[in-house]
């Protein structure tokens, strides 16, 4: 292995890694936050910067060039879905009538 | 050792951690944020096993759960939840 590669093999294990953890938090903030609004704001931010970080370390050992572009544009999708989505589920919440959560 | 592989697995036990809030809800919306959740984290998990096991057709399975679970959300947002009047807590 050249030291180029190494390097590009540990800054994609980073990334990786990195990406691994803030899917985590976002889990953890599903199952732990008080009400349904809150749950919101943790899984879809938290989710989404955790796959561009996997989509980043990825694309560092993708070995041509429409790979890439492929991952990138998977990673655009999902963040313009996800908005879309989590802005929908909100506002029918609240037009529902479920109030957000206040400290007791 | 296979560095995506073992992220994928690491993505999959969160996955079946979620599956405990679409046990417990509350509310029906809280089930669909599970299901969100389990869409990208399905996205992550599919790219990884794409790289790990050196089948690029994964990728193609991956941006159709993209666009699934979009259609998912809409397709709730529009149709189960407007309708029902339950599970509305104080």
């Amino acid at each position: 292995m050249s030291p180029t590669e190494w390097v590009i093999e540990i800054a994609s294990i980073l990334l990786l890694a990195a990406g691994a953890v803030f899917f985590f938090a976002g889990t953890v903030g599903m199952l732990r936050f008080p009400d349904f609004y809150s749950r919101l704001h943790a899984l879809t931010k938290a989710d989404n910067v955790g796959l561009g970080l996997t989509v980043l370390g990825l694309a560092l050992r993708a070995d041509s060039l429409a790979t890439v572009g492929k991952l990138l544009v998977i990673w655009a999708l999902v963040l313009l879905a996800g908005a879309t989505a989590s802005h929908l589920i909100a506002r029918s919440g609240l037009r529902r009538g479920i109030r957000p959560w206040t400290a007791p | 050792m296979n560095v995506p592989l073992a992220i994928a697995a690491f993505l999959l036990l969160n996955l079946a951690a979620g599956l405990w809030r679409v046990m417990r809800g509350p509310t029906a919306a809280d089930r669909m944020l599970a299901a969100q959740l389990f869409g990208t984290t399905a996205v992550a998990t599919l790219l990884l096993l794409a790289e790990g096991t050196e089948q690029p057709a994964l990728r193609d399975v991956a941006l159709v759960f993209a666009l699934l679970a979009a259609v998912a959300a809409v397709a709730f947002v529009q149709r189960v939840w407007s309708r029902r009047t339950e599970d509305v807590p104080d």
